[in-house]
């Protein structure tokens, strides 16, 4: 097309780990949006049940960071970009539940009105941007500042930074695992490459998510999910009592 | 809770929004244009072809609007601020509406758990 030629010198590539149509088969689409689809639902069911009407606006205000922030693709050594996904963000700040309802409303709006991650592969990408972040990254979050001290702010960012580094680098490795079953790539170079790419993407992660995390924690610890003023509502009460 | 809650929330909603809104508009024209992680490995191993030439998503009516993060027919200064705007604005609205719907569908049930909780 002559359109796309003339696009190609100042083309944003703007993907990340987001799958474009086209690089996945179609049982490991549908399987993909089976697993996503399954999990909002659970959410939804989760947050019905669980959370407050105080939870609503941030929910808006994380959805609304995530978005913007994924707009700035930040260079990394060696001529490549990444961006934050923001899973492991919107856990430590919603919890699972209200978090991977707000990263699977990112995605669709990136893929729907801006062409960003293909909408046939949409599943795969609510999976591996955001619900690996919003339960694996949150549940590694959790582990580690219950092992490190729950109440100190060394535990609180030791875990953020490790939980928000290693989301991507899961991500990562599951979108090469998505892409060799696909027949797309041989599975061997696919994860090789991938998980190079996104050890270094993975620190940016991990940087903007302390960042944010530890200004919260400062102004607004109140507000971090499983702080002493939402624990009657939170999954955390019982991890105390018991 | 403490009366004094909501309008500190407010603050943190209005400065939460405020911060994706200047960072959506302000900062994205400056974005790396580098490959990124997937892009750049699709190119290294030679697969990047195999993405759609005719995405389903060039159908709806969205892309008559943005290609994607540039408004269309808008100087090329303003494309990506603008559609950064409209993005951040639409996130925010959806998933503050998902949150509403779900939540105040809960509120008898809320009170069903801290009764509950109370008996324990």
């Amino acid at each position: 097309m002559s359109f796309s030629s003339s696009l190609f010198w100042n083309w944003q590539p703007s993907l990340a780990l987001h799958i474009p149509d086209g690089f996945l088969s179609l049982p490991i689409s549908l399987i993909t949006w089976v697993i996503a689809i399954a999990l909002i639902i659970v959410s939804l069911k989760q947050v019905e049940a669980k959370y407050q009407e105080r939870t609503v606006p941030i929910m808006g205000v994380c959805a609304a960071f995530i978005f913007a922030a994924q707009m700035i693709n930040f260079p990394i050594p060696g001529g490549t970009s990444g961006h934050l996904l923001g899973g492991t963000l919107a856990g430590i700040l919603l919890g699972p539940w209200a978090a991977a309802l707000v990263v699977s409303v990112v995605f669709i709006v990136q893929a729907v009105i801006f062409q960003d991650g293909g909408i046939t592969v949409l599943g795969a990408n609510i999976v591996n941007m955001g619900l690996i972040g919003t339960f694996g990254g949150y549940y590694i979050y959790r582990a580690i500042r219950s092992t490190i001290g729950r109440d100190s702010w060394r535990g609180m960012a030791i875990a953020t930074a490790v939980s928000a580094w290693a989301s991507v680098f899961i991500a990562s490795i599951l979108t090469a695992l998505q892409l060799a079953l696909s027949g797309t790539v041989p599975l061997n170079v696919a994860i090789s490459a991938m998980a190079f790419w996104h050890l270094l993407i993975g620190i940016g992660e991990a940087l903007i998510t302390l960042a944010v995390v530890s200004f919260i924690w400062r102004t607004r610890p109140d507000l971090l999910y499983g702080s002493a003023n939402n624990r009657k509502v939170s999954d955390s009460r019982p991890l105390i009592q018991r | 809770m403490s009366n004094k809650l909501p309008s500190r929330n407010l603050a943190f909603i209005i400065s939460g929004l405020g911060v994706a809104l200047l960072i959506a508009v302000f900062v994205s024209p400056f974005a790396s244009s580098d490959p990124d992680g997937l892009d750049r490995v699709s190119q290294d191993l030679k697969f990047e072809h195999k993405a759609s030439e005719d995405a389903p998503a060039q159908k709806l009516p969205f892309a008559n609007i943005f290609d994607e993060y540039a408004l269309k027919g808008v100087p090329e200064a303003v494309a990506t601020p603008m559609a950064g705007l409209v993005g951040t604005l639409a996130t925010f609205g959806l998933a503050y509406g998902i949150g509403k719907l779900a939540i105040k569908k809960s509120s008898s049930s809320i009170d069903h758990n801290i009764s509950s909780h109370q008996e324990e």
